[in-house]
């Protein structure tokens, strides 16, 4: 069947849809607007960023500003689309883009129109706007400016409600029933409750679940892999709730990182910080937490925070759902413990107590949009001098999110004190044996691993241990 | 004349912003793949080499050929004429002939209907090879004898003597990686068949002229059946000078085969994997000095990883050895330079070309030589500078005339307060178990002009329409620099009209011929002197008409923004222009210009090579962690020369965007290849250019008041590369904060470039154990 979706108020009916065309792709060889560039095709330059909007469930819409390049088309069924093409009106340039050009924002202009779009987001309101400039651009490079031509812009632009963009009814009247469909022999769905969900895994076990498709997206833009049926999640209602609870957090699976970003933080600031290290706003809004896990992936940063917090995973089929500490799910590189016809449905995270002290760090070549090359959580429960509990995981060490054993052995039941710690991350050696890969080599992960036992050491007495904390010193 | 024409008022104007700024943010500024696609287009790809050195025993294409929608697949058995892309040596094969030199070279074409189709029947090649163990490393290159040509020398004085009199002396050596251009928009290029054999090619290139003689050489054709057409490109930085003509190339071979229009438009992981980077360095050097910190002699030697094939290697490798004096005044001297070639992805041309590594060489060995001293690094840079007669001659005998690094350097000492937060830096790290702060004032002094004395030439061609409209091409390439803005504003004072008057038009090798390749920072001062030249030819014809026409003195005549004054009557130029096609003068003109006074013998390496000399200064606070290795640049104060500027909002983007490049280089982007010669780092989500964040919080700007000592347009400087190397600030800076480790140790930290964390851990490693 078709998929429909509005573009600058027009309605765009595709009847039939390749699931795994990008969007991009289509913008810019079918729609032939062409000011959407393609940098990489991988979701790490941001020079193809659109914006999207899908009804927010509470009468509005809620934009996102995403990396069109590794969207794929049935995912746009029942949105707006703004490129930026959108945004100049009867001649004119926008306000921001006025601000921009006058600033000097552009030099060979490639990167420019992702640049707009990003920031235009920011000036609606859309998803992860609340950050400041330099987080919202994080995902978008420039390789001529030098960047503060465009931090000045952005500056200097206020938020502009656009009352031209589509209301939530409108979006509801385009697409009233889920998308399906069938391209060149292979079947796609994209479902919009958990019991539709339930019963086409249980027809189709092997099929491949596609919540945010920045993982996926790759396998299609770079390996050129041919997808065969594929379920799209990120229409499913039940798995978008996200529920903060005196207890924690029940994060849907199909939540995304920047929705979860706030409750994040309200949970423990490091995981605020960590979430906002992680990739960048466009991934953000478009990957989700359990996509995250799901993978399986051993240097996703989601992990080993959750791990150390002593999350739960629970995971549905046909059978009804079941359970499991978040750690267990990992069995081995590329393998996780869910069975042919199941989900991912949540993940419990429970609150701290007031008697913890958690410490994560994300360890990487470049402090914003990278990966990891070590990413480690520490949380432990600390009463009276000694700590009673301890849950220590790392990302980067071993061939999948893995909670450090003696490390936890060494802390549990002892003082809290410098020596503690030492021994401590001492013992690392002895949990992980890493790779030597282009992240990093194995001697910098084991050392840099066991330092982030000791930072936190410092850390809690008060010493200052951020970069990022630093002002330059006035003279 | 060039040098002060009264017409001239740029400075008075306001900055402009770039002549493309508002396509930019509306998204309507047209690349070469934003272009509506011809019918019957042809999308391409390349069949890549999996092995870094071999001997292919066969090919087997036919799944390639088979797969759907593929139209043609060529071999290198498939080209009419000349199988190369190389800019001077011949050895850059479009298709591997027999043999692969790097992995992931390429070594069959796909032509097929689509893009998807062309890259996956790409990858169904069967190639049987017989390995040969490549040269990866320096070292195994050098063992094994591989060089691109000798090693060269340039030589003043004797150091050996020198070095054995001195009052102290260090050796020392340090690492330096290349760099990635990694433009925004990757490799490009459309071929269209025209009739009679001859085509026409959009390409993202730097050097239409280089693509076009290539492109005829490689069809079997004179350079006159090929044109070359380049309106924009989205960023280049080096990495279109030469490398673009492979996708050309490939282009014009399918159009010339099929006669169909012919698009190859590279995925940005190939592009990585395809073409050349900054050139890998390790520089070894033996310095004496005196109590001073002031260098009595050098003996510096620098190694570089060229790849696996010429390029530009020989003219970089120059570069480098022209910069290792960088400001300062060395006696005796002896500049070995090894230029090893290796079984990697030829090195080539990226801004500062060779410039960086040699100025990094240089400045390394001050700050280690203040480190032993237990001096000030600045204390010990300021002892060294050139200076009056007797210390103003460099190691290739240019003397040094327009030496204003030392008032640059005083200046920025007191505007960023350098002394005092030196001090309070002290304090901090005294202070401060993990983290240390440090910082750096560094300066530049940047030789502008080609080193190939020959390419110092450019054309331009100016219409006057008969409505007053002017038409402007020349032989510079736009790739965001803004050389187009700067020549159109050039040619728009001459006739004292509004930059919006004059139409700047793509750079076609059809308009103006035989140019060189947009590069060397030369763009505006070559082409704007010569669409000056253009324009004034056509304005002096104007003016001998009028002045006949109105029986008036020519000094009677002005060109105002009010209009044309021809005596007591005022003109538009529209309707001066008018009257003189009425009159049969001609309105279009050619212009020319070549640099003058430079000459270098390059048997000798002594000469003028360089037209005058661009100068900068940067001051730069980091602060590092030493337990992570994690830095963060705190502040930034530049202050940097481009003498009279033609457009300052144009001129501070360069600064800054060339200083955050540099600051990549030295920090976050790291290339990694494997023990096989594969490229880990082929993509943007394993190799880290700087974001948004990186870029330091606090950065200010000032430009020089000075100008051009130098007749140059509008006694302007040269801006492009320059402000790249203020960068080493950041990475000396880094270098002093891990010092403060062991503030009491003479020793120099063993900090090698790209600083990332890893490398950091390193030094501090090494600096504890020295």
């Amino acid at each position: 069947m078709a998929i429909s979706f509005l573009l600058d108020g027009e309605t765009i009916t595709i009847d039939h849809v390749d699931p795994t065309a990008t969007v991009l792709d289509y913008v810019r060889y079918t729609l032939r607007r062409t000011g959407t560039k393609e940098g990489c095709a991988e979701g790490d330059c941001g020079a193809c960023t659109v914006l999207m909007g899908e009804a927010d469930g509470t009468g509005g819409v809620a934009w996102r500003a995403l990396n069109a390049c590794i969207l794929f088309l049935p995912m746009l069924h029942g949105k707006a689309l703004l490129t930026v093409e959108s945004l100049k009106r009867d001649g004119e340039l926008n306000p921001l883009q006025q601000t921009m050009a006058d600033n000097g924002s552009s030099q060979c202009g490639f990167c420019t129109p992702g640049f707009v779009m990003s920031l235009q987001g920011r000036a609606i309101g859309a998803l992860g706007s609340a950050l400041p400039a330099a987080d919202v651009i994080a995902g978008n490079l420039c390789r001529c400016t030098g960047y503060g031509p465009i931090l000045d812009a952005a500056e200097q632009v206020p938020t502009l409600p656009d009352e031209t963009l589509p209301s939530a009814q409108a979006l509801a009247a385009l697409a009233k029933e889920p998308a399906s469909g069938t391209w060149q022999g292979r079947q796609w769905f994209a479902p919009r409750t958990v019991e539709a969900l339930v019963q086409l895994l249980a027809d189709h076990p092997d099929a491949r679940l596609v919540a945010g498709a920045t993982d996926v997206g790759l396998w299609v833009t770079k390996a050129l892999r041919q997808l065969e049926t594929v379920i799209f999640l990120s229409d499913v209602a039940e798995l978008r709730e996200l529920s903060e609870t005196d207890e924690g957090l029940t994060i849907g699976a199909g939540v995304r990182w920047a929705e979860a970003h706030e409750a994040m933080a309200r949970l423990h600031p490091d995981l605020g910080e960590l979430v906002r290290r992680f990739a960048a706003l466009q991934i953000r809004s478009a990957a989700t937490v359990g996509g995250n896990i799901a993978n399986g992936s051993p240097i996703g940063d989601g992990p080993p925070a959750l791990i150390a917090l002593g999350a739960t995973l629970t995971l549905r089929s046909q059978e009804g759902a079941r359970s499991m500490p978040l750690e267990d799910f990992f069995l081995d590189y590329g393998k996780q413990d869910r069975h042919p016809g199941e989900f991912v449905e949540s993940i419990f995270v429970p609150r701290p107590g007031p008697d913890a002290a958690i410490h994560m760090s994300k360890l990487s070549r470049r402090l914003d949009s990278d990966i990891s090359a070590v990413c480690g959580a520490i949380a432990l429960a600390v009463r009276d001098g000694t700590i009673t509990t301890a849950r220590i995981a790392f990302g980067g060490m071993a061939a999948t999110p893995k909670r450090a054993t003696h490390c936890e052995a060494a802390l549990s039941g002892a003082p809290f004190s410098a020596e503690t710690f030492e021994a401590a991350a001492q013992a690392l050696s002895e949990d992980f044996d890493p790779l030597t890969d282009v992240r990093g080599s194995r001697a910098y992960r084991l050392e840099a691993a066991s330092n982030v036992l000791r930072r936190m050491w410092l850390a809690q007495q008060g010493t200052a241990i951020s970069v990022l904390d630093c002002e330059a010193i006035h003279g | 004349m060039a040098e002060r024409d009264p017409g001239w008022n740029v400075l008075e104007k306001p900055a402009k912003p770039h002549d493309s700024a508002a396509l930019h943010v509306s998204g309507e500024a047209r690349y070469a793949d934003d272009l509506p696609e011809p019918r019957d287009l042809l999308h391409l790809a390349f069949g890549l080499s999996t092995e870094a050195r071999a001997r292919i025993v066969d090919m087997d294409l036919a799944e390639v050929r088979a797969f759907d929608g593929v139209v043609a697949v060529y071999t290198a058995a498939d080209i009419p004429g000349v199988n190369d892309v190389s800019p001077m040596a011949h050895d850059d094969p479009l298709l591997a002939d027999g043999e692969v030199i790097y992995h992931g070279q390429a070594v069959f074409l796909v032509a097929a209907t689509s893009r998807d189709a062309a890259r996956r029947a790409a990858r169904l090649g069967r190639i049987e090879y017989e390995p040969i163990t490549p040269l990866l490393s320096l070292d195994q290159a050098r063992e094994a004898g591989s060089e691109i040509e000798p090693v060269q020398r340039m030589v003043r004085g004797d150091a050996a003597s020198a070095l054995a009199d001195a009052p102290h002396r260090l050796e020392g050596r340090v690492a330096m990686g290349g760099q990635d251009h990694f433009y925004l928009e990757g490799q490009v290029s459309i071929a269209t068949p025209l009739e009679d054999g001859q085509i026409h090619l959009v390409s993202s290139t730097q050097h239409p002229s280089e693509v076009q003689h290539l492109v005829a050489h490689m069809l079997g054709l004179v350079s006159a059946d090929v044109t070359i057409e380049v309106r924009r490109m989205g960023g280049a930085f080096g990495g279109k000078e030469t490398q673009a003509a492979l996708f050309a190339a490939a282009c014009a071979l399918v159009a010339a085969k099929t006669g169909r229009p012919a698009k190859f438009r590279c995925d940005r992981d190939d592009d990585m994997v395809l073409t050349g980077k900054r050139h890998e360095f390790e520089i070894g050097y033996d310095v004496g000095f005196d109590e001073e910190g002031r260098i009595v002699g050098l003996d510096l030697a620098l190694a570089s990883r060229c790849g696996a094939s010429v390029d530009l290697s020989p003219a970089i490798n120059d570069r480098a050895m022209f910069h290792a004096d960088n400001c300062y005044y060395l006696p005796d001297v002896v500049i070995v330079s090894e230029r090893l070639k290796t079984n990697t992805v030829s090195a080539t041309a990226f801004r500062g070309f060779g410039g960086p590594q040699g100025m990094l060489a240089i400045e390394r060995i001050i700050d280690d030589i203040a480190a032993s001293l237990g001096r000030d690094p600045i204390e010990v840079r300021i002892a060294n500078l050139y200076g009056d007669e007797g210390r103003d001659v460099t190691p290739y005998e240019m003397q040094v005339t327009d030496n204003i690094a030392p008032d640059m350097i005083a200046r920025l000492r007191e505007t960023a307060r350098y002394d005092e937060r030196a001090r309070k830096i002290a304090q901090f790290n005294e202070t401060s178990p993990v983290l240390k702060r440090g910082i750096a004032l560094t300066p530049v002094k940047f030789g502008i002009s080609f080193t190939s004395t020959h390419l110092n030439q450019a054309g331009a061609l100016v219409h006057l329409y008969a409505d007053g409209s002017i038409q402007l091409n020349h032989g510079g390439t736009e790739m965001g620099q803004g050389v187009y803005v700067k020549v159109a504003q050039v040619v728009a004072d001459v006739f004292a009209v509004p930059l919006s008057q004059v139409r700047i038009t793509a750079t076609r090798t059809d308009k103006v011929p035989n140019t060189s390749a947009t590069a060397a920072s030369s763009g505006a001062d070559l082409n704007g002197m010569a669409a000056h030249r253009a324009a004034m030819t056509i304005r002096e014809r104007l003016v001998q008409f009028l002045a006949e026409e109105f029986s008036c003195d020519a000094g009677e005549i002005l060109f105002t923004p009010d209009g044309v004054h021809v005596g007591s009557e005022m003109l538009t130029l529209g309707e001066a222009a008018r009257r003189a096609h009425i009159g049969q003068i001609s309105l279009s003109a050619t212009g020319y210009y070549a640099t003058p006074d430079i000459a270098y013998d390059r048997v000798a390496h002594k000469g003028r090579p360089f037209y005058y000399f661009a100068y900068g200064a940067a001051v730069s606070e980091v602060v590092v962690d030493t337990l992570t290795g994690e830095h963060k640049v705190l502040a930034v104060d530049i202050l940097h020369d481009v003498g009279r500027s033609l457009n300052p909002a144009i001129d501070r983007g360069q600064i800054e965007g060339g200083f955050v490049q540099g600051q990549g280089w030295l920090t976050t982007e790291e290339l990694v290849w494997d023990d096989k010669g594969r490229l880990l780092t082929h993509s943007p989500a394993t190799y880290k250019i700087p974001t948004a964040s990186d870029r330091p919080k606090r950065l200010t700007i000032d430009l020089w008041d000075g100008e051009n000592v130098q007749p140059t347009i509008n006694r302007s400087k040269a801006v492009g590369e320059p402000p790249f190397m203020l960068a080493i600030s950041v990475f000396s800076a880094i270098g002093r904060a891990i010092a403060a480790i062991q503030p009491d140790s003479r020793a120099y930290p063993p900090l090698e470039a790209p600083a990332t964390p890893e490398k950091i851990l390193a030094a501090i490693a090494g600096h504890r154990s020295s």
